[in-house]
Protein backbone atom coordinates (compact mmCIF):
# COMPACT_ATOMS: atom_id res chain seq x y z
CA UNK A 1 0.00 0.00 0.00
CA UNK A 2 1.20 3.52 -0.65
CA UNK A 3 0.99 5.98 1.86
CA UNK A 4 2.28 9.05 2.51
CA UNK A 5 5.49 9.47 5.12
CA UNK A 6 7.12 12.41 6.59
CA UNK A 7 10.30 13.61 5.57
CA UNK A 8 13.07 12.96 8.03
CA UNK A 9 13.32 16.62 8.12
CA UNK A 10 11.22 19.18 6.46
CA UNK A 11 13.06 22.67 6.65
CA UNK A 12 10.43 26.03 6.24
CA UNK A 13 11.89 29.19 5.52
CA UNK A 14 14.29 29.19 8.37
CA UNK A 15 15.28 32.54 9.49
CA UNK A 16 17.94 33.26 11.80
CA UNK A 17 19.93 36.59 12.07
CA UNK A 18 22.55 37.61 15.03
CA UNK A 19 22.24 41.51 15.21
CA UNK A 20 23.05 42.56 11.42
CA UNK A 21 24.27 39.42 10.51
CA UNK A 22 21.70 37.39 8.99
CA UNK A 23 22.73 34.34 9.40
CA UNK A 24 19.95 32.30 7.73
CA UNK A 25 17.39 33.69 5.39
CA UNK A 26 14.40 31.85 4.36
CA UNK A 27 16.14 28.26 3.92
CA UNK A 28 13.54 25.88 2.93
CA UNK A 29 14.46 21.71 1.76
CA UNK A 30 13.48 18.69 2.96
CA UNK A 31 15.75 15.43 3.58
CA UNK A 32 13.57 12.15 2.64
CA UNK A 33 13.91 9.44 4.83
CA UNK A 34 17.10 6.78 4.14
CA UNK A 35 18.98 9.37 2.22
CA UNK A 36 22.16 10.21 2.77
CA UNK A 37 22.68 13.92 2.37
CA UNK A 38 25.14 16.33 2.52
CA UNK A 39 25.20 19.79 3.28
CA UNK A 40 28.05 22.23 2.08
CA UNK A 41 29.25 25.45 2.23
CA UNK A 42 31.96 27.95 2.94
CA UNK A 43 32.71 28.50 6.76
CA UNK A 44 29.77 30.75 7.77
CA UNK A 45 27.53 30.45 5.04
CA UNK A 46 24.79 29.29 8.06
CA UNK A 47 25.26 25.37 7.58
CA UNK A 48 25.84 25.26 12.02
CA UNK A 49 23.25 27.73 12.70
CA UNK A 50 21.17 25.15 10.85
CA UNK A 51 22.10 22.35 12.22
CA UNK A 52 21.91 23.97 15.79
CA UNK A 53 17.89 24.89 15.25
CA UNK A 54 17.34 21.44 13.99
CA UNK A 55 19.02 19.97 17.27
CA UNK A 56 17.18 22.74 19.35
CA UNK A 57 20.43 24.55 20.17
CA UNK A 58 19.21 28.00 18.59
CA UNK A 59 15.85 29.12 18.05
CA UNK A 60 15.16 30.42 14.42
CA UNK A 61 13.48 34.29 14.59
CA UNK A 62 11.38 32.28 11.64
CA UNK A 63 10.05 29.20 10.07
CA UNK A 64 9.59 25.80 10.91
CA UNK A 65 11.48 22.85 11.23
CA UNK A 66 10.16 19.11 11.42
CA UNK A 67 11.87 15.77 12.42
CA UNK A 68 9.87 12.67 10.77
CA UNK A 69 6.97 15.13 11.09
CA UNK A 70 7.41 16.37 14.30
CA UNK A 71 7.43 19.89 15.11
CA UNK A 72 11.09 20.94 16.48
CA UNK A 73 9.21 23.46 18.73
CA UNK A 74 5.65 22.60 19.29
CA UNK A 75 6.52 18.81 19.78
CA UNK A 76 10.58 19.09 20.66
CA UNK A 77 10.16 15.76 22.72
CA UNK A 78 9.74 13.70 19.98
CA UNK A 79 11.44 15.54 17.54
CA UNK A 80 14.80 15.56 19.86
CA UNK A 81 14.41 11.76 20.60
CA UNK A 82 14.44 10.90 17.00
CA UNK A 83 18.03 13.11 16.12
CA UNK A 84 21.31 12.54 17.05
CA UNK A 85 23.78 15.11 16.47
CA UNK A 86 27.32 15.26 16.45
CA UNK A 87 28.59 18.48 17.26
CA UNK A 88 31.33 20.26 15.20
CA UNK A 89 33.30 21.19 18.92
CA UNK A 90 35.19 18.86 20.82
CA UNK A 91 32.61 19.29 23.88
CA UNK A 92 33.31 16.88 26.83
CA UNK A 93 32.52 16.38 30.38
CA UNK A 94 35.59 16.00 32.38
CA UNK A 95 34.09 14.37 35.84
CA UNK A 96 33.16 11.53 34.08
CA UNK A 97 34.88 8.12 31.58
CA UNK A 98 33.87 7.07 28.47
CA UNK A 99 31.10 4.67 29.40
CA UNK A 100 30.12 6.83 32.24
CA UNK A 101 29.53 9.36 29.28
CA UNK A 102 27.86 7.35 27.13
CA UNK A 103 25.06 5.83 29.53
CA UNK A 104 24.27 9.19 31.18
CA UNK A 105 23.99 9.86 27.48
CA UNK A 106 21.63 7.25 26.87
CA UNK A 107 19.59 7.90 30.14
CA UNK A 108 18.90 11.50 28.77
CA UNK A 109 17.19 10.35 26.07
CA UNK A 110 15.02 7.95 28.60
CA UNK A 111 17.09 4.81 27.57
CA UNK A 112 17.46 2.84 30.31
CA UNK A 113 19.69 -0.46 30.68
CA UNK A 114 18.51 -2.18 27.90
CA UNK A 115 20.59 0.64 25.44
CA UNK A 116 24.02 -1.02 27.15
CA UNK A 117 24.22 -3.71 25.05
CA UNK A 118 24.11 -1.32 21.81
CA UNK A 119 26.63 1.11 23.50
CA UNK A 120 28.63 -2.12 24.00
CA UNK A 121 28.53 -2.45 20.32
CA UNK A 122 29.17 1.28 19.47
CA UNK A 123 32.51 0.82 22.12
CA UNK A 124 34.09 -2.12 19.85
CA UNK A 125 32.41 -0.15 15.97
CA UNK A 126 34.35 2.68 16.78
CA UNK A 127 37.68 0.94 18.33
CA UNK A 128 37.19 2.69 22.11
CA UNK A 129 36.65 -0.98 23.69
CA UNK A 130 40.22 -0.20 25.91
CA UNK A 131 39.01 3.56 26.26
CA UNK A 132 35.75 2.45 27.83
CA UNK A 133 37.27 3.39 31.76
CA UNK A 134 39.37 6.19 30.19
CA UNK A 135 38.61 9.24 31.67
CA UNK A 136 37.52 11.67 29.27
CA UNK A 137 40.26 14.36 29.76
CA UNK A 138 42.94 11.80 29.53
CA UNK A 139 41.94 10.99 25.44
CA UNK A 140 43.15 12.82 22.41
CA UNK A 141 41.51 14.58 20.31
CA UNK A 142 40.38 11.61 17.86
CA UNK A 143 39.15 9.82 20.69
CA UNK A 144 37.14 12.31 21.88
CA UNK A 145 35.56 12.77 18.25
CA UNK A 146 34.88 8.86 18.68
CA UNK A 147 32.72 9.44 22.01
CA UNK A 148 31.04 12.34 20.21
CA UNK A 149 29.91 10.13 17.95
CA UNK A 150 29.21 7.25 20.06
CA UNK A 151 26.49 9.94 22.19
CA UNK A 152 25.21 11.39 19.26
CA UNK A 153 24.04 7.34 18.43
CA UNK A 154 23.42 5.80 21.88
CA UNK A 155 19.62 6.77 21.37
CA UNK A 156 19.60 4.61 18.12
CA UNK A 157 18.11 7.72 16.46
CA UNK A 158 16.43 7.31 13.21
CA UNK A 159 18.17 10.69 11.54
CA UNK A 160 21.69 11.40 12.35
CA UNK A 161 23.13 14.57 11.70
CA UNK A 162 27.10 14.95 11.97
CA UNK A 163 28.35 18.16 11.80
CA UNK A 164 31.73 18.18 10.59
CA UNK A 165 32.58 15.24 12.18
CA UNK A 166 36.38 14.41 10.44
CA UNK A 167 37.70 17.51 11.06
CA UNK A 168 40.97 17.40 12.12
CA UNK A 169 40.89 13.37 12.69
CA UNK A 170 43.29 10.72 11.41
CA UNK A 171 42.52 8.24 8.34
CA UNK A 172 41.72 5.51 10.18
CA UNK A 173 39.31 7.26 12.05
CA UNK A 174 37.40 8.58 8.70
CA UNK A 175 37.35 4.99 7.48
CA UNK A 176 36.24 3.85 10.39
CA UNK A 177 33.16 6.32 10.96
CA UNK A 178 32.08 5.79 7.31
CA UNK A 179 31.90 2.25 7.31
CA UNK A 180 29.99 2.57 10.47
CA UNK A 181 27.92 5.19 8.88
CA UNK A 182 27.06 3.25 5.62
CA UNK A 183 26.24 0.20 7.96
CA UNK A 184 24.05 2.49 9.83
CA UNK A 185 22.33 3.97 6.29
CA UNK A 186 21.76 0.58 4.69
CA UNK A 187 19.83 -0.02 8.26
CA UNK A 188 17.09 2.76 7.01
CA UNK A 189 19.18 5.58 9.28
CA UNK A 190 19.05 9.10 7.51
CA UNK A 191 22.82 10.65 7.53
CA UNK A 192 22.58 13.94 7.19
CA UNK A 193 27.13 15.38 6.49
CA UNK A 194 28.50 18.34 6.57
CA UNK A 195 32.01 18.55 5.50
CA UNK A 196 34.97 20.74 4.29
CA UNK A 197 35.96 17.37 2.52
CA UNK A 198 34.32 17.49 -0.42
CA UNK A 199 35.30 14.05 -2.07
CA UNK A 200 33.99 12.55 1.49
CA UNK A 201 30.66 13.94 0.35
CA UNK A 202 30.88 13.18 -2.87
CA UNK A 203 31.89 9.43 -2.44
CA UNK A 204 28.77 9.05 0.51
CA UNK A 205 26.00 11.67 -0.27
CA UNK A 206 22.83 10.68 -2.28
CA UNK A 207 21.73 14.37 -2.36
CA UNK A 208 23.07 17.29 -1.57
CA UNK A 209 22.51 21.31 -0.78
CA UNK A 210 25.16 23.99 -1.24
CA UNK A 211 24.75 26.95 1.34
CA UNK A 212 26.17 30.08 0.80
CA UNK A 213 25.47 33.31 2.94
CA UNK A 214 22.43 32.15 4.91
CA UNK A 215 20.48 30.95 1.52
CA UNK A 216 20.31 27.04 -0.12
CA UNK A 217 22.31 27.77 -3.78
CA UNK A 218 21.33 24.63 -4.84
CA UNK A 219 19.73 21.48 -3.99
CA UNK A 220 20.48 18.10 -6.54
CA UNK A 221 21.55 14.91 -6.67
CA UNK A 222 25.38 14.33 -6.49
CA UNK A 223 25.21 13.28 -9.78
CA UNK A 224 22.71 16.29 -11.09
CA UNK A 225 25.68 18.71 -9.06
CA UNK A 226 28.38 17.26 -11.28
CA UNK A 227 26.51 16.82 -14.58
CA UNK A 228 25.49 20.35 -14.45
CA UNK A 229 29.24 21.68 -14.40
CA UNK A 230 29.45 22.51 -18.25
CA UNK A 231 33.44 22.06 -18.23
CA UNK A 232 36.05 19.53 -17.66
CA UNK A 233 40.03 20.00 -17.61
CA UNK A 234 43.32 19.19 -19.61
CA UNK A 235 46.53 19.23 -18.07
CA UNK A 236 49.53 19.54 -20.16
CA UNK A 237 53.12 19.12 -20.14
CA UNK A 238 54.64 20.73 -22.45
CA UNK A 239 58.02 19.47 -24.54
CA UNK A 240 61.54 21.81 -23.33
CA UNK A 241 59.09 23.93 -22.09
CA UNK A 242 57.38 25.67 -25.09
CA UNK A 243 55.41 28.04 -24.71
CA UNK A 244 51.33 28.01 -25.64
CA UNK A 245 50.06 28.72 -28.79
CA UNK A 246 48.54 32.19 -28.65
CA UNK A 247 44.61 30.85 -28.98
CA UNK A 248 44.93 28.58 -26.19
CA UNK A 249 46.02 31.30 -23.31
CA UNK A 250 42.78 32.43 -22.46
CA UNK A 251 41.58 28.77 -21.92
CA UNK A 252 44.65 28.25 -19.08
CA UNK A 253 42.88 28.13 -15.65
CA UNK A 254 45.81 27.24 -13.66
CA UNK A 255 49.67 25.74 -13.44
CA UNK A 256 49.72 22.21 -11.02
CA UNK A 257 53.39 21.02 -10.81
CA UNK A 258 55.17 21.98 -13.97
CA UNK A 259 51.56 21.65 -16.23
CA UNK A 260 49.04 23.78 -17.48
CA UNK A 261 45.42 22.97 -17.05
CA UNK A 262 43.33 24.29 -19.54
CA UNK A 263 39.39 24.31 -18.72
CA UNK A 264 37.75 23.51 -21.76
CA UNK A 265 34.06 24.06 -22.19
CA UNK A 266 32.51 20.93 -23.34
CA UNK A 267 30.53 22.04 -26.52
CA UNK A 268 32.81 24.74 -27.51
CA UNK A 269 36.24 23.14 -26.65
CA UNK A 270 36.96 19.87 -28.20
CA UNK A 271 39.88 18.20 -26.91
CA UNK A 272 40.65 17.66 -30.42
CA UNK A 273 40.87 21.09 -31.40
CA UNK A 274 43.32 21.87 -28.83
CA UNK A 275 46.00 19.13 -29.74
CA UNK A 276 45.28 20.22 -33.12
CA UNK A 277 46.31 23.98 -32.31
CA UNK A 278 49.47 22.39 -30.76
CA UNK A 279 50.26 20.50 -33.59
CA UNK A 280 49.68 23.53 -35.96
CA UNK A 281 52.20 25.65 -33.61
CA UNK A 282 54.64 23.28 -33.62
CA UNK A 283 54.46 22.48 -29.80
CA UNK A 284 55.54 18.92 -28.88
CA UNK A 285 53.49 17.33 -25.55
CA UNK A 286 55.37 15.58 -22.86
CA UNK A 287 52.46 14.04 -20.52
CA UNK A 288 48.97 14.44 -21.06
CA UNK A 289 46.10 14.23 -18.12
CA UNK A 290 42.28 15.05 -17.99
CA UNK A 291 40.07 15.82 -15.27
CA UNK A 292 36.22 15.81 -15.37
CA UNK A 293 35.42 18.24 -12.84
CA UNK A 294 34.13 16.88 -9.22
CA UNK A 295 32.64 18.20 -6.52
CA UNK A 296 34.70 21.11 -5.49
CA UNK A 297 34.86 22.75 -9.00
CA UNK A 298 30.82 23.09 -8.25
CA UNK A 299 31.46 24.16 -5.04
CA UNK A 300 33.62 26.39 -5.87
CA UNK A 301 31.66 27.78 -8.93
CA UNK A 302 28.24 28.16 -6.78
CA UNK A 303 30.41 29.66 -3.95
CA UNK A 304 33.38 31.52 -5.75
CA UNK A 305 33.40 34.04 -3.37
CA UNK A 306 35.12 31.74 -0.48
CA UNK A 307 36.63 28.24 -0.63
CA UNK A 308 36.68 25.48 1.63
CA UNK A 309 40.37 24.39 2.75
CA UNK A 310 41.59 22.13 0.46
CA UNK A 311 40.75 24.59 -2.46
CA UNK A 312 42.20 27.07 -0.79
CA UNK A 313 45.66 25.52 -0.58
CA UNK A 314 45.49 24.07 -3.75
CA UNK A 315 44.93 27.70 -5.01
CA UNK A 316 48.10 29.17 -3.65
CA UNK A 317 49.83 27.12 -6.19
CA UNK A 318 47.78 27.69 -8.85
CA UNK A 319 47.27 31.60 -9.41
CA UNK A 320 45.31 33.20 -12.37
CA UNK A 321 41.67 32.32 -12.35
CA UNK A 322 41.72 28.90 -10.81
CA UNK A 323 38.36 27.20 -11.06
CA UNK A 324 35.93 30.19 -12.01
CA UNK A 325 33.51 29.50 -14.48
CA UNK B 1 5.09 15.64 3.25
CA UNK B 2 6.43 13.07 1.05
CA UNK B 3 4.15 10.88 -1.17
CA UNK B 4 3.88 7.98 -2.87
CA UNK B 5 7.31 6.37 -1.05
CA UNK B 6 6.11 3.29 1.66
CA UNK B 7 5.88 3.18 4.99
CA UNK B 8 9.00 3.48 6.88
CA UNK B 9 9.31 2.00 10.09
CA UNK B 10 7.89 3.67 13.21
CA UNK B 11 11.08 4.15 15.54
CA UNK B 12 8.82 3.43 18.82
CA UNK B 13 8.79 6.54 20.77
CA UNK B 14 7.34 4.68 23.90
CA UNK B 15 10.42 2.60 24.32
CA UNK B 16 11.23 5.93 25.73
CA UNK B 17 10.52 7.00 29.43
CA UNK B 18 10.31 10.99 30.42
CA UNK B 19 11.60 9.44 34.35
CA UNK B 20 14.88 7.73 33.29
CA UNK B 21 15.95 11.57 31.87
CA UNK B 22 15.30 13.07 34.95
CA UNK B 23 16.99 10.44 37.15
CA UNK B 24 19.82 10.39 35.07
CA UNK B 25 20.68 13.82 34.94
CA UNK B 26 20.13 13.90 38.98
CA UNK B 27 22.66 10.90 39.56
CA UNK B 28 24.74 12.58 36.94
CA UNK B 29 24.52 15.71 39.23
CA UNK B 30 25.00 13.72 42.40
CA UNK B 31 28.36 11.82 40.93
CA UNK B 32 29.37 15.03 39.92
CA UNK B 33 29.73 16.35 43.15
CA UNK B 34 30.64 13.30 44.39
CA UNK B 35 33.84 12.54 42.86
CA UNK B 36 34.74 15.82 44.40
CA UNK B 37 33.58 15.43 48.13
CA UNK B 38 36.77 16.79 49.63
CA UNK B 39 35.75 20.18 47.61
CA UNK B 40 32.34 19.83 47.98
CA UNK B 41 31.39 18.90 51.76
CA UNK B 42 34.73 18.34 53.46
CA UNK B 43 35.84 21.68 52.94
CA UNK B 44 32.47 23.99 53.52
CA UNK B 45 32.07 21.47 56.96
CA UNK B 46 35.92 22.47 57.93
CA UNK B 47 35.27 26.09 57.12
CA UNK B 48 32.04 26.21 59.68
CA UNK B 49 34.19 24.30 62.23
CA UNK B 50 36.22 26.62 62.10
CA UNK B 51 33.99 29.66 62.55
CA UNK B 52 32.09 27.53 65.57
CA UNK B 53 35.80 27.55 66.99
CA UNK B 54 36.64 31.03 66.21
CA UNK B 55 33.25 32.39 67.52
CA UNK B 56 33.05 30.41 69.94
CA UNK B 57 35.96 30.86 72.45
CA UNK B 58 36.14 34.85 71.29
CA UNK B 59 32.31 34.78 72.37
CA UNK B 60 32.67 32.49 75.41
CA UNK B 61 30.69 32.93 78.61
CA UNK B 62 28.16 36.08 76.86
CA UNK B 63 24.65 35.08 77.00
CA UNK B 64 22.88 34.46 73.62
CA UNK B 65 19.72 36.40 72.75
CA UNK B 66 17.27 33.41 73.93
CA UNK B 67 16.85 31.59 77.63
CA UNK B 68 18.47 28.77 78.31
CA UNK B 69 20.72 28.65 75.46
CA UNK B 70 24.41 29.27 75.18
CA UNK B 71 26.04 31.31 72.41
CA UNK B 72 27.89 28.27 71.19
CA UNK B 73 24.53 26.69 70.78
CA UNK B 74 22.86 29.84 69.28
CA UNK B 75 25.48 30.09 66.51
CA UNK B 76 25.61 26.43 65.46
CA UNK B 77 21.97 26.36 63.57
CA UNK B 78 22.88 29.78 61.58
CA UNK B 79 26.13 28.22 60.57
CA UNK B 80 24.90 25.24 59.38
CA UNK B 81 22.28 27.17 57.40
CA UNK B 82 24.88 29.09 56.14
CA UNK B 83 26.50 26.41 54.65
CA UNK B 84 23.36 24.65 53.39
CA UNK B 85 22.84 28.38 51.38
CA UNK B 86 25.92 28.41 50.30
CA UNK B 87 26.50 25.04 49.40
CA UNK B 88 23.32 24.60 47.40
CA UNK B 89 23.73 27.55 45.37
CA UNK B 90 27.09 26.32 44.59
CA UNK B 91 26.30 23.23 43.48
CA UNK B 92 24.27 24.23 40.83
CA UNK B 93 25.72 27.20 39.56
CA UNK B 94 28.92 25.95 39.16
CA UNK B 95 27.50 22.59 37.36
CA UNK B 96 25.58 24.71 34.94
CA UNK B 97 28.15 27.53 34.14
CA UNK B 98 30.87 24.76 34.04
CA UNK B 99 28.76 23.15 31.09
CA UNK B 100 28.22 26.58 29.28
CA UNK B 101 31.86 27.75 29.31
CA UNK B 102 32.97 24.09 28.85
CA UNK B 103 30.13 23.72 25.72
CA UNK B 104 29.39 20.39 27.36
CA UNK B 105 26.09 21.63 27.74
CA UNK B 106 24.67 20.83 24.39
CA UNK B 107 24.21 17.18 25.13
CA UNK B 108 21.93 18.35 27.87
CA UNK B 109 19.98 20.77 25.59
CA UNK B 110 20.13 18.71 22.70
CA UNK B 111 18.21 15.64 24.93
CA UNK B 112 14.45 15.64 25.23
CA UNK B 113 14.50 17.24 28.92
CA UNK B 114 12.08 19.42 30.03
CA UNK B 115 12.46 22.85 31.85
CA UNK B 116 10.78 21.14 34.95
CA UNK B 117 13.36 18.19 34.68
CA UNK B 118 16.11 20.34 34.58
CA UNK B 119 14.94 22.47 37.07
CA UNK B 120 13.99 19.10 39.51
CA UNK B 121 17.16 17.62 38.69
CA UNK B 122 19.67 20.25 40.03
CA UNK B 123 17.23 21.13 42.84
CA UNK B 124 17.45 17.97 43.92
CA UNK B 125 21.30 17.43 43.68
CA UNK B 126 21.81 20.58 45.52
CA UNK B 127 19.71 19.20 48.16
CA UNK B 128 21.41 16.02 48.87
CA UNK B 129 24.63 18.33 49.00
CA UNK B 130 23.04 20.62 50.93
CA UNK B 131 21.84 17.65 53.62
CA UNK B 132 25.51 16.25 53.54
CA UNK B 133 26.75 19.30 54.27
CA UNK B 134 24.10 19.64 57.23
CA UNK B 135 24.45 16.28 58.52
CA UNK B 136 28.20 16.30 58.39
CA UNK B 137 28.30 19.39 60.59
CA UNK B 138 25.85 18.24 63.15
CA UNK B 139 27.68 15.20 63.07
CA UNK B 140 30.96 16.40 64.12
CA UNK B 141 30.07 19.21 66.22
CA UNK B 142 27.68 16.59 68.46
CA UNK B 143 30.37 15.90 70.94
CA UNK B 144 30.81 19.36 71.77
CA UNK B 145 27.79 21.08 70.98
CA UNK B 146 24.13 19.44 72.38
CA UNK B 147 21.33 21.10 70.65
CA UNK B 148 17.56 20.38 71.21
CA UNK B 149 15.05 19.26 68.49
CA UNK B 150 11.74 21.24 69.18
CA UNK B 151 9.93 21.41 65.78
CA UNK B 152 11.61 18.62 63.42
CA UNK B 153 9.00 19.26 60.51
CA UNK B 154 9.73 22.93 60.68
CA UNK B 155 13.10 22.14 60.78
CA UNK B 156 12.63 19.71 57.78
CA UNK B 157 10.88 22.25 55.63
CA UNK B 158 13.05 25.19 56.55
CA UNK B 159 15.98 23.59 55.27
CA UNK B 160 14.05 22.28 52.16
CA UNK B 161 12.90 25.39 51.14
CA UNK B 162 16.03 27.20 52.02
CA UNK B 163 18.37 24.56 50.56
CA UNK B 164 15.97 24.39 46.91
CA UNK B 165 15.76 28.51 47.25
CA UNK B 166 19.48 28.49 46.38
CA UNK B 167 19.79 25.97 44.42
CA UNK B 168 17.29 28.11 42.18
CA UNK B 169 19.22 31.01 43.06
CA UNK B 170 22.22 29.03 41.39
CA UNK B 171 20.64 28.25 39.01
CA UNK B 172 19.51 31.54 37.59
CA UNK B 173 22.89 32.86 37.85
CA UNK B 174 24.82 30.48 35.94
CA UNK B 175 22.05 30.98 33.09
CA UNK B 176 22.92 34.51 33.72
CA UNK B 177 26.67 34.20 33.65
CA UNK B 178 29.16 34.01 30.73
CA UNK B 179 32.57 33.49 32.39
CA UNK B 180 33.23 32.44 36.13
CA UNK B 181 33.96 35.82 36.92
CA UNK B 182 29.98 36.74 36.90
CA UNK B 183 29.17 34.29 38.71
CA UNK B 184 32.14 35.47 41.48
CA UNK B 185 30.62 38.52 41.43
CA UNK B 186 26.96 36.85 42.01
CA UNK B 187 28.53 35.01 44.72
CA UNK B 188 30.53 37.54 46.66
CA UNK B 189 28.37 40.71 45.84
CA UNK B 190 24.84 38.72 46.56
CA UNK B 191 25.08 35.18 48.70
CA UNK B 192 27.95 36.21 50.70
CA UNK B 193 26.67 39.31 52.11
CA UNK B 194 22.83 38.71 52.63
CA UNK B 195 23.98 35.30 54.29
CA UNK B 196 26.62 37.52 57.03
CA UNK B 197 23.83 39.99 57.39
CA UNK B 198 21.48 36.97 58.59
CA UNK B 199 21.90 37.05 62.23
CA UNK B 200 23.71 33.97 61.70
CA UNK B 201 26.50 35.33 64.30
CA UNK B 202 23.80 37.64 66.35
CA UNK B 203 20.44 37.67 67.29
CA UNK B 204 18.71 40.90 64.73
CA UNK B 205 17.32 42.20 68.04
CA UNK B 206 20.80 43.48 69.02
CA UNK B 207 20.95 45.40 65.89
CA UNK B 208 20.62 49.72 65.48
CA UNK B 209 16.63 50.05 64.30
CA UNK B 210 17.49 50.78 60.33
CA UNK B 211 19.19 47.46 60.68
CA UNK B 212 16.80 45.67 62.43
CA UNK B 213 14.34 46.68 59.92
CA UNK B 214 16.70 46.21 56.89
CA UNK B 215 16.70 42.47 58.21
CA UNK B 216 13.51 41.54 57.96
CA UNK B 217 13.56 42.09 54.10
CA UNK B 218 16.51 39.78 53.79
CA UNK B 219 14.86 36.14 53.01
CA UNK B 220 17.97 34.45 54.16
CA UNK B 221 17.47 35.94 57.77
CA UNK B 222 13.81 33.96 58.05
CA UNK B 223 15.76 30.76 56.36
CA UNK B 224 18.12 31.12 59.31
CA UNK B 225 15.70 32.25 62.25
CA UNK B 226 13.69 29.40 61.26
CA UNK B 227 15.76 26.61 60.98
CA UNK B 228 16.92 28.14 64.79
CA UNK B 229 13.06 27.63 65.51
CA UNK B 230 13.18 24.40 64.25
CA UNK B 231 16.13 23.33 67.67
CA UNK B 232 15.39 25.78 70.42
CA UNK B 233 11.32 26.64 69.65
CA UNK B 234 11.84 30.27 69.80
CA UNK B 235 13.25 32.82 67.34
CA UNK B 236 13.71 36.65 66.24
CA UNK B 237 10.72 36.23 63.89
CA UNK B 238 7.54 33.80 64.40
CA UNK B 239 7.71 30.49 62.41
CA UNK B 240 5.09 31.20 60.08
CA UNK B 241 6.56 34.48 58.93
CA UNK B 242 9.79 32.19 57.98
CA UNK B 243 8.00 29.91 56.67
CA UNK B 244 6.01 32.27 54.61
CA UNK B 245 8.89 34.29 53.10
CA UNK B 246 11.07 31.32 52.66
CA UNK B 247 8.17 29.86 50.49
CA UNK B 248 7.26 32.93 48.97
CA UNK B 249 11.43 33.30 48.39
CA UNK B 250 11.21 29.67 46.70
CA UNK B 251 7.88 30.40 44.81
CA UNK B 252 9.34 33.59 42.86
CA UNK B 253 13.06 32.32 42.26
CA UNK B 254 11.45 29.49 40.59
CA UNK B 255 9.06 31.42 38.66
CA UNK B 256 11.87 33.33 37.25
CA UNK B 257 14.24 30.34 36.66
CA UNK B 258 11.32 28.31 34.62
CA UNK B 259 10.92 30.98 32.81
CA UNK B 260 14.23 31.07 31.91
CA UNK B 261 14.65 27.64 31.10
CA UNK B 262 11.21 27.39 29.16
CA UNK B 263 12.44 29.86 26.52
CA UNK B 264 15.51 29.19 26.67
CA UNK B 265 17.20 32.10 28.26
CA UNK B 266 20.52 32.63 27.53
CA UNK B 267 20.90 28.86 26.63
CA UNK B 268 19.32 28.80 23.66
CA UNK B 269 20.45 30.91 21.45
Amino acid sequence: MIIPVADALAIDGVRKSYGNVQALDGVSFSIRRGEFFGLLGPNGAGKSTLINIIAGLVLADRGRVSVLGHDTVHDWRRARRLIGVVPQELVFDPFFKVLEMLRIQAGYFGCGRESWPWIDEMLERLDLSDKRNASMRSLSGGMKRRVLIAQALVHRPPVVILDEPTAGVDVELRRTLWSFMRELHGRGTTVVLTTHYLEEAQDLCERIAIVDRGRVCVIQTTQELLNRHPFRFLRLKLAGGAPLPESLVPLVSGEVNGSLELKLERDRHPIGAVFAALHNAGVAIEDVQTREPDLEDIFIELTHHAAPPRAAEEADAVPATAGQP
Amino acid sequence: MNMGRESAPEYGLERFSDRIGFVTLTRKEIMRFWSVLGQTVTAPVITALMYLLVFAQAMKGRASAYPGVDYTQFLLPGLVMMSVIQNAFANSSSSLTQSKILGNLVFLLMAPLGAWELFGAYVTAALVRAALVAVSMLAVTAPFVTLPLHAPLALLAIFLLSAASLAVLGLIAAIIANKFDHLAAFTNFIITPLSFLSGVFYSVHALPPFWFTASHLNPFFYMIDGFRYGFFGTADAPIWLSLLWTSGFLAAVSAVCLWMLMTGFRLRR
